[in-house]
């Protein structure tokens, strides 16, 4: 059981989560209402993402006061709990994500296919030239092709051809690229792994129980993000980190766990 | 040789030289296909909508609107659709909007997209009440050829479907010369108070409805601001400061040598 601790209960979230919007939609339930990109908490607290406020803000609208709050409630959780765990905690995308890198994992693809070569710092391209377009546009450029958005709002207001994006990402994550879309291309998640960069809630490795098993970097989705295993004890600093506990999960010897970040305790760079 | 510092830099030239270029090539399939999704001019929004371009500037998507409206009359733009993903709007014909009015839709609204002032009255200064005939969603439009009214059939289903009957729009009779003992009951849209809710294209009886809402930047003309109505005192006014900012340059000919009256007096020859 031990196995699928977090695994079950981010698949809880995730589905509790986008249940609780269907609901509000459906059913007018006052708890979540919205969507991703900005919802309402209990009929009052304001949420908003902050990628798409900062590319309507770019834009050189006039930004109603709500967004603004929703943004900075938003950028403060986040701050602090670990940014890309909005990646595998709330995501939708994430559970098909998920199941295309469980599948090739299987079909063992990764060791049969020589990998072309995409960088991990595409995404922070994808970032910054969504900002650029969107000021130029005059309307917030990912947000009108974002597959996320797509296939949430999708699953709240009806689909449309929307599931073709999904069936896309998919697709692409199975067959070209591992974990293609969330690891390399998706600009939400490089905002998150921004935010998430100084925040509280971290992995940490413990080398002396470590056996060098390296079930944990098969699993990860961030394997950079692991660089200290069987090396050093020392936490996951990188925003990159999604916190999702696979890693904590599959290891057998317990020697990875989630844990608060305290700087004292963290060893100065030991290169 | 193969890792010399030289070589290195290479690399790196090479590989930031790379990211400009797939970035610019990224940049003009993008920027072409979001120029291709935000225009879409015929596209009616929720009341209080600011203006097209800097409605698709705010409105961040949300959906608040959506279920905010009793009537299921707002739809999210879903691929497919042929409008700015994830934009809300209506299609009057299939459901209008109810002009409720305490106009839910509005200030649920996070982003400033409906403007909450622009569908309020003001008793004073502080103190605004929401009015949704201030709403200025389209402007209903009349097609003259399939109107069965101005065929001579007696219709009204759009002038007693309009909230604002007898004020936005109005009745005109005239006698039906063809029959001779009939009248015409003709439709006319008054855009001063339609708020383009489409509940007339909703009622209309006609197979495509002959009345029927279009954005009023579409739907409407512009005279321009240099003609002056004469006969209304406020608009004469205009001219006032019109001759106090404008420095004149008076034609001087033989014929104006001579105030105007005079020379429309002057009989001459006659
Ligand atoms: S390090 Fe662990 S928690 Fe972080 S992304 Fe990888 S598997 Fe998930
Ligand atoms: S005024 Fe009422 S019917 Fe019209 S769009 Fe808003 S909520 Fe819907
Ligand atoms: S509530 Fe405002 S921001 Fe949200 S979808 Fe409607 S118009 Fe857009
Ligand atoms: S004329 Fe039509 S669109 Fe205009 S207010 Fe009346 S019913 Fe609504």
């Amino acid at each position: 059981m031990k196995h699928y601790k977090y695994l079950l209960m981010r698949r809880f979230s995730q589905i509790a989560i986008l249940v609780l919007y269907i609901g509000a939609n459906a059913w007018g339930w006052k708890i979540l209402q919205g969507d991703l990109s900005a919802s309402l908490l209990m009929g009052k607290v304001p949420l908003a993402d902050p990628y798409a406020v900062v590319q309507i803000a770019v834009t050189g609208a006039t930004l109603g006061i709500d967004i603004i709050l929703g943004a900075l409630i938003v950028t403060f959780f986040y701050g602090v709990i670990g940014g890309r765990a909005f990646c595998s905690w709330i995501c939708p995308i994430n559970m098909i994500t998920d199941t295309a890198a469980w599948l090739r994992r299987k079909l063992k693809f990764s060791e049969v296919q020589k990998r072309f070569y995409m960088s991990r710092s595409l995404r922070y391209w994808i970032l910054g030239l969504s900002l650029i377009l969107s000021a130029v546009m005059g309307v917030a450029a990912f947000e009108l092709i974002s597959p996320v958005s797509m296939a949430h709002r999708g699953a709240i207001f009806g689909m449309g051809m929307g599931g073709g994006a999904l069936v896309v990402i998919f697709l692409f994550d199975l067959l070209v690229h591992e974990n293609g879309w969330c690891g390399y291309i998706c600009p939400l998640g490089a905002s998150y792994a921004l935010i998430g960069k100084f925040s509280l809630i971290r992995i940490h490795h413990d080398a002396n129980k470590c056996t060098d098993c390296r079930d944990c970097i098969t699993v990860c989705p961030e394997k950079e993000v692991l660089h200290m295993v069987n090396r050093s004890s020392e936490s996951v600093l990188m925003g990159e980190c999604t916190n999702c506990g696979r890693c904590v999960d599959v290891c057998k010897e317990d020697a990875l766990g989630f844990s608060i970040r305290s700087q004292l305790k963290q060893p100065k760079d030991e290169k | 040789m193969k890792n010399s510092p030289s070589n290195d830099r290479r690399r790196f030239l090479l590989s930031i030289a790379r990211g400009i270029g797939l970035s610019a090539m990224g940049a003009l399939v993008w920027s072409a296909y979001v120029g291709e999704v935000k225009s879409a001019p015929l596209v009616l929004r929720p009341p209080g909508a600011l203006a097209e371009d800097k409605f698709i500037k705010n409105c961040i998507k949300c959906g608040l609107c959506v279920e905010a409206c009793p009537y299921d009359t707002l739809k999210l733009a879903k691929p497919g659709d042929n409008l700015p993903m994830g934009t809300p709007y209506f299609i009057p014909r299939t459901i209008p909007c109810y002009m409720c009015s305490d106009i839910p839709c509005v200030p649920v609204c996070p982003s400033g997209a409906l403007s909450e002032p622009s569908v309020s009255s003001y008793i004073n200064k502080t103190n605004a009440q929401l009015d949704i005939n201030k709403a200025r969603m389209g402007l209903a439009v009349i097609d003259r050829e399939s109107c069965i009214a101005t065929w001579g059939i007696q219709c009204d289903a759009c002038y007693r479907a309009c909230p604002l009957m007898g004020q936005a729009i109005t009745i005109e009779f005239s006698k039906n010369e063809r029959t001779g003992k009939h009248a015409f009951l003709i439709p006319n849209v008054h855009a001063d108070i339609c708020t383009g809710c489409g509940m007339c294209e909703h009622a209309c009886v006609t197979k495509k409805a002959a009345i029927y809402v279009l954005p009023r930047a579409l739907a409407m003309g512009e005279a321009g601001n240099h003609y002056i109505k004469g006969w209304d005192p406020k608009d004469e006014q205009r001219l006032d400061t019109v001759k106090k900012n404008v420095p004149h340059e008076f034609t001087k000919t033989k014929l104006s040598e001579k105030s105007a009256l005079d020379s429309l007096n002057d009989e001459g020859g006659l």
